[in-house]
């Protein structure tokens, strides 16, 4: 080892991006992008200072949110949204799973797979809101409009989950199955199902939460649920009502969580 | 699994043994009758005359709907702007508060574990249950519609749930790196910018990319309340039955959608 | 140089990891520790830069008592104590350059560091250590492209940037192939030789501690059971250390290996 240290070298941090045109550009590109953005930001400042004082009011609302003066709306509006939360992702479930069995590239043949897939891509891009405007449209107003809503919507959610999945099992166990002679049945109840059962529970758990959050919405375009009432409480400036509804919104979305997060501890 | 001897003294094999399967079939029993229940509330609120007629009522919207009008695309591009910018800036906020509130919530990094970690975990599940269209409504309502209102929105939203995943993130760190820096007698900052920060990067930007892809799916609603973007459009569209134009606007935020999630998903990808 | 005066450490949870261990280790002084697994040796280092915190008795280093020192002066008094690790340790994400002068963190400001704006000496020094540990045309890759006992060399550089005396060195070959388990040992002893740094060395394989220290302590429930030169390491103290075996097969080996150990620590 020949000591021929050459002295004082310099040192700095490889940038993070090799070719500096390529960074350079990147760099100016989103600076631009970013002055361009708030260039386009039109904001009332007045409008905004005297809001805070209403929004001060409303903060100040959750210590004294105000259950009582519109209870009933409240009770009936929550009862709604757990019903259609329950319903909808009972049903959402039982559809998801052929779709999701149909959206796996390993078990299902293409044409299949295709028109699975493409279920599954409409139900991810239209927000929950759109569809609901649609179906109150076409079903009428009330929580029927919502059910159907919140089931089209775990569909995009849960089967394309429950496809990857199926689609990542371990091949050797369904392998393994299939030389034993079973049947294409047989096959998916043995190979394929209980490798992604506990991940589907814990994954249905899950949606059930995501459904009650947005079933708080759909009551804004009329298709039943807490959202209506809440839509109400804003619209009059009652922030202990709103505070209150909010309030218990959180209450049951923590309470929802601890539970699934008991029965995937169970699962596991 | 169960093995039991039966009267004539043979092995029988059941999955499950008695007990265990009278549970399984009570919590099915009860799970069917709790929904068909709820069904029935539901049905007994719908006029089912609507719902059996609803397939005219979508045909006959469809056929008003179709085609759509390609001319009004020119009045979309501006809203289509201000959605992206909404969904962006509004990401980009929200990281700056969801950073340290995920510091504060992880185990291992926060300060104190009751009086930092508590009410950091507070401040995530309240923003995570909270829908980023309620938190819309309330800001309209408090500073005035607009496109400012929707930005917030989607920033309170994203706060909880990039805390969420980044705490998670900062929960899973090999500890023996940390161990390795603090021996060298490095300050606190100091470790956690040379052994924290470098191992959580990749979750970090995956996360940032992945709520990205979704506030844009969400602002493209937002307008509904009064928030700026494609929904303000959409909204009005509603109000005076242009179907033509709904059908647009919807098949516009279908592609913004696709396309912010094929960025989205190359993106991670290209970071893992 | 460094003593332990009764040191004794209980977890949380009852266990007695180490109890009242008495240790005097001169200046340039190379120990291996050894011990059954559990028996403390990892406790023990950490115990002395307070990586753990002892629950009673004092480490003195160079006459300052390090237990009772407040998070400023630990992190002084940490500068002079380098560690390396079993799994290396290396922040595989930051470049070979960056580990290495992670090292001087205890001695550059926040904002230096975060800037990567070290001081010209600094990196002179970490080029001049990543060329004795024979890494220096890897200054710019990143630590997880490294096998490990490349990985371990900046591990060792990073540790002797800080201008330690003293070495804490933790199962430095637990992870790494016999033959690179070798050099790994030899470059340590060297270079501890030639800085006069006094060493404390975990490790399991009680042969390769032979062939390279000048000491041997061996622990066993947290107290020291030998104290001695390694050739006084007899079956029976091994008895005693880790419990019935046959020994005879791992003294023998040291005697034929020690001939054919070559020089020229950087493969």
């Amino acid at each position: 080892m020949s000591a021929s240290v050459t002295t004082s070298r310099k040192w700095r941090k490889p940038p993070m991006i090799k070719n500096p045109l390529m960074r350079w550009a990147l760099i100016s590109a989103s600076l631009i992008y970013l002055v361009l953005a708030f260039g386009s930001f039109d904001v009332n400042w007045a409008r905004v200072y005297e809001g805070l004082d209403r929004g001060w009011t409303f903060i100040l609302a959750f210590s004294h949110p105000d259950f009582a003066s519109r209870w009933s709306d409240i009770s009936d509006g929550m009862i709604e949204s757990a019903i259609m939360t329950v319903t909808s992702t009972a049903f959402g479930i039982l559809i998801s799973i052929p779709i999701g069995l149909g959206a796996a590239r390993n078990i299902a043949p293409l044409p299949v797979y295709i028109v699975c897939r493409g279920i599954i891509a409409i139900s991810r891009a239209l927000h929950e809101i759109i569809v609901a405007i649609l179906l109150v449209a076409i079903f009428g107003f009330g929580p029927f409009a919502g059910f159907v809503t919140l089931s089209f919507a775990t569909i995009g959610f849960l089967a394309k989950l429950l496809a990857e999945d199926i689609e990542d099992t371990d091949k050797s166990q369904a392998e393994a199955i299939k030389a034993t002679g079973a049947s294409w049945w047989q096959w998916v109840t043995y190979g394929i199902q209980p490798q992604v059962m506990p991940r589907l529970i814990g994954l249905s758990m899950y949606r059930l939460d995501i459904n009650f959050r947005e079933s708080a919405i759909l009551g804004l375009v009329g298709a039943g649920g807490i959202g209506a009432t809440l839509n109400t409480a804003f619209d009059r400036y009652e922030f202990d009502t709103a505070a209150a509804i909010i309030i218990i919104i959180i209450v049951v979305v923590m309470a929802l969580e601890y539970l699934s997060g008991i029965i995937r501890a169970r699962l596991q | 699994m169960a093995v039991s001897t039966n009267l004539e003294g043979q092995k029988v094999w059941m999955v499950r043994d008695r007990d265990a399967q009278l549970k399984r079939w009570l919590i099915y029993f009860v799970s069917v009758a709790v929904v068909v229940y709820c069904w029935m509330i539901i049905s007994d609120a719908t006029t089912w005359f609507f719902v059996f007629d609803a397939p005219r009522i979508a045909a006959d919207i469809g056929g008003r709907a179709m085609p759509p009008k390609w001319s009004y695309i020119n009045e979309l591009w501006e809203p289509l702007w201000d959605t992206i910018n909404i969904a962006t800036i509004g990401t980009v906020l929200s990281l700056i508060i969801a950073v340290p509130v995920a510091f504060m919530a992880a185990r291992n990094t926060t300060p104190h574990q009751v009086f930092c970690r508590g009410p950091a975990l507070l401040l995530i599940v309240s923003s995570r249950s909270i829908n980023s269209l309620i938190w819309a409504l309330l800001l309209v309502a408090i500073i005035g519609p607009g496109i400012f209102a929707g930005t917030i929105a989607i920033a309170l939203r994203s706060i909880g749930f990039c805390a969420k995943l980044l705490y998670e993130a900062i929960e899973e760190i090999d500890e023996k790196q940390v161990e390795a820096i603090t021996a060298t007698g490095a300050s606190r900052w100091q470790v956690m910018a040379y052994a924290i920060v470098p191992q959580i990067m990749p979750s970090f930007a995956g996360i940032t990319v992945f709520r990205w892809d979704i506030n844009i799916r969400e602002s493209t609603v937002l307008g509904l309340v009064g928030a700026g973007g494609l929904g303000l459009q959409m909204s009005s569209s509603l109000n005076v039955l242009a179907w033509p134009q709904v059908s647009l606007i919807i098949f516009v935020i279908f592609i913004a959608v696709i396309i912010s999630e094929m960025v989205s998903a190359k993106v991670r990808s290209a970071i893992i | 140089m460094l003593h332990l005066n009764k040191l004794t450490k209980q977890y949380a949870t009852g266990d007695k990891a180490l109890t009242s261990v008495e240790l005097e280790i001169p200046k340039g002084q190379v120990v291996a520790l050894i011990g059954p697994s559990g028996a403390g040796k990892s406790t023990l280092i950490r115990c002395i830069n307070r990586l753990v915190e002892p629950t009673s008795g004092t480490v003195t280093l160079n006459g300052k008592e390090l237990t009772k020192l407040g998070s400023g002066a630990l992190r002084q008094a940490r500068r002079r104590m380098g560690m390396i690790f079993q799994e290396y340790a290396l922040v595989e994400r930051l470049t070979v350059m960056e580990n290495v002068l992670s090292g001087r963190l205890g001695y550059v400001g926040f904002w230096r560091s975060f800037l990567r704006k070290y001081p010209q000496s600094d990196v002179d020094e970490a080029f001049r250590l990543l060329e004795r540990v024979g890494l220096d045309h890897m200054a710019d890759k990143r630590a997880d492209e490294l096998s490990g006992g490349q990985r371990q060399r900046v591990g060792i550089a990073r540790a002797l940037i800080q201008d330690p005396e003293l070495l804490l060195v933790d199962e430095p070959t637990a992870s790494l192939d016999p033959k690179t388990s070798r050099q790994i040992m030899r470059l340590i002893c060297e270079l501890c030789a030639e800085r006069d740094l006094a060493a404390i060395i975990n490790i399991h394989d009680v042969a390769l501690a032979q062939m390279f220290v000048q000491r041997v302590i061996g622990l066993r429930f947290g107290e020291v059971v030998y104290d001695g030169p390694p050739d006084q390491l007899t079956p029976e103290t091994l008895t005693e250390i880790y419990g019935e075996e046959d020994w005879e097969a791992t003294i023998d080996k040291i005697d034929e290996e020690e001939d054919e150990a070559e020089q020229g620590a950087v493969a």
